[in-house]
């Protein structure tokens, strides 16, 4: 506790609050990033992300060029994750197969953010019937597994493409999300700084933009984290399903769809390798957000 | 007590509400017509209108839906368009084998988590609690279809330890069934066993730090039963909540195991009705998903609620 010197002015003490804030902020980044959990977690994903930002440079060879000749071969020196039913490089496929889960994952959930945080704080903050008819829309959307209502939507929408994917678990994280915002605002409110915005007649989007949302800004973090975990998860399982791409995407999950049937001693590098893709790029999102857990919400 | 359990009870039902419309609408999103989309798009038009005219979709929406849920409330699930049987026909036992594979996957998944979690939390920091911790979430973020892949080839293909089709053929005896059923409950167990070991584990920190297991250390009991008798016995009611959650997330992993696996259960049968575009099938199979889930989880909130003696003594008074 520090005690507020009278004469000090209003703009010092909100700089020396501001100070605090960025210290303990500091401090929180450098306890997740001396994590070794959470420096491998970054590594895989950024090895992915650059992948699917610089896929066709980095890809060794053509991922779409066929070799009916040489087909469901498994690695040789040549092709070193093997060659897929139609003789296709397999490892330039899941080099550039990184882009279409990448995409789709971080751009449902960077939408689901957004919405769900907008709505989130102003049910957190008005309480009342707004609250209540957004969290049981939350219920609904939680009492379905995302896979389960996406094939729901896809059998409707009766066309396939990742943009519709995209949309559809944006649609389902964003109460999920906004459950989570509304939770952590029901705190904020509360607080002295909060009551001292509005005796200070601020207007409400600022006291919920500018005062609240800093403040929830780290569990925001974390939910993001996770949500984008899940999304991979969803994402791949939809295209494994047939709900995503066609199958001469080089999609991950459609990649394993297509060559599954092979493993039976045929060919197992097809479907191997964009399996490790996946599995890898999970876990790679999951250590961040575990490490992220840690730092923030304890 | 009793007002919170009512208000559990109505959301449970608004929910269940909220969700038949959910399911309802969704497949009236777009404006098209359910003939069409049934028979694509090169029908005939008057075999169309037809269609649309014995399924009733010819209606207006709102009556629709009306009789359509007062057909389900009576446990009339309506004509399979695929199969051209009641859907009930279908459901009852793919949901059987589905509830099979659950139950022996949960059999699997409920006693090693808890295990692994207790292990981990009274060995708090060690390496087997990061084993636990950090490899059982990283096995829960992989999904169920990457497991399977690489199970088959492992323990199916090269090892040659387990059949790589779920189903065991016709009068096989029960543990040749439940052979066949390894691999694909393995799957779940694996997505599983990270979410209830963490749940679990946190539980039992908790109790480890309160005061009365302080209080009985300082009585002089025995570490063992420290943990058995106050330890364990208030960790484990956070844990029974969060797996029947579970159980409701169970279903969408069914989807791709049953799948993989060639299994006839709701999974298999749910996706045929996608791929199929049987809507009747589809809308009772994603109905069934909500009510589990809703079910399960006002189960687990009412056990919950009797397990814990400070909350069933309100309860009673």
């Amino acid at each position: 506790m520090t005690i507020v010197d009278p004469l000090v002015t209003a703009a010092e003490v909100r700089a020396r609050a501001a100070e605090e804030v960025r210290l303990q902020r500091r401090e929180r980044i450098g306890l997740v990033l001396r994590k070794p959990s959470f420096m491998i977690g970054l590594l895989i994903t950024a090895f992915w992300t650059a992948c699917a930002l610089f896929g066709s440079a980095i890809a060794p060879r053509d991922p779409a060029a066929q070799d009916l000749i040489g087909k469901l071969k498994n690695p040789t020196w040549k092709h070193w994750f093997g060659t897929d039913n139609l003789g296709r490089d397999v490892l330039s496929r899941v080099i550039v197969g990184a882009r279409l889960i990448l995409f789709v994952a971080f751009g449902a959930t960077v939408v689901a953010a957004i919405v769900g945080t907008v709505i989130g704080l102003v049910a957190g903050y008005f309480k009342g019937m707004v609250d209540e008819v957004l969290m049981r829309i939350a219920d609904v959307f939680m009492a379905i597994p995302t896979i389960v209502l996406a094939l729901l939507i896809t059998a409707t929408v009766s066309s396939k493409s990742m943009l519709i994917v995209m949309f559809i678990i944006a649609l389902v994280f964003t109460p999920i999300i906004a459950r989570t915002v509304r939770a952590s605002v029901l705190g904020e409110a509360e607080l002295d700084y909060v009551s001292a915005a509005r005796l200070r007649t601020e207007k409400t989007p600022h006291i919920l933009f500018k005062e609240v949302l800093p403040n929830i800004l780290p569990s925001l973090l974390v939910e993001f984290t996770v949500r984008l975990g899940y999304a991979i998860f969803a994402i791949a399982t939809l295209s494994f399903l047939g709900a995503g791409s066609g199958p001469d995407s080089p999609d991950w999950g459609t990649q394993v769809a297509t060559h599954y049937p092979f493993l039976n001693g045929l060919n197992w590098s097809a479907t191997v390798f964009p399996a490790l893709a996946i599995a890898s790029l999970a876990i790679g999102v999951n250590l961040m957000q575990d490490a992220l857990t840690e730092a923030f919400e304890r | 007590m009793k007002r919170f359990l009512l208000r559990r009870l109505v959301l449970a039902l608004v929910t269940l509400f909220m969700l038949s419309l959910l399911v309802f609408f969704a497949t009236h999103l777009l404006p098209g017509n359910v003939g069409q989309k049934i028979l694509g798009n090169f029908a005939d038009r008057d075999a169309v209108k037809q269609l649309n005219h014995e399924l009733g979709t010819d209606r207006p929406i709102p009556t629709q839906y009306a009789s359509w849920l007062s057909h389900t409330l009576r446990g009339d699930f309506g004509q399979s368009t695929s199969y051209n049987v009641p859907v009930s026909e279908r459901l009852r036992p793919a949901l059987g084998h589905s509830a099979k594979l659950a139950i022996f996957a949960f059999l699997l998944v409920v006693p090693t988590s808890i295990f692994g979690g207790a292990v981990a939390a009274l060995r708090r920091g060690k390496l087997i609690d990061r084993v636990v911790t950090i490899g059982g979430l990283s096995a829960a973020v992989i999904p169920e279809f990457v497991w399977a892949v690489l199970f088959i080839l492992i323990f199916g293909v090269k090892l040659k330890w387990l059949p790589v089709s779920a189903t065991a053929p016709d009068g096989a005896s029960v543990i040749t069934q439940y052979r066949y059923l390894l691999l694909p409950a393995l799957c779940l167990v694996m997505v599983l066993f990270g979410y209830i070991a963490r749940i679990t584990r946190a539980g039992v920190v908790e109790a480890l730090d309160a005061d009365y297991t302080r209080t009985a250390r300082l009585k002089g009991l025995a570490n063992r039963a420290v943990v058995r008798r106050h330890v364990l016995r208030n960790a484990l009611m956070p844990t029974i909540a969060v797996t029947a959650t579970q159980i409701g997330y169970l279903i969408g992993g069914l989807v791709a195991v049953e799948t993989i696996f060639n299994y006839q259960g709701f999974g298999l049968l749910l996706l045929q009705s996608v791929r199929q575009r049987d809507f009747p099938m589809l809308q009772s199979a994603v109905l069934i998903t909500g009510v589990i889930f809703v079910l399960t989880t006002l189960a687990a909130d009412l056990l919950y609620t009797l397990l814990n003696p400070r909350i069933r003594q309100a309860v009673l008074k």
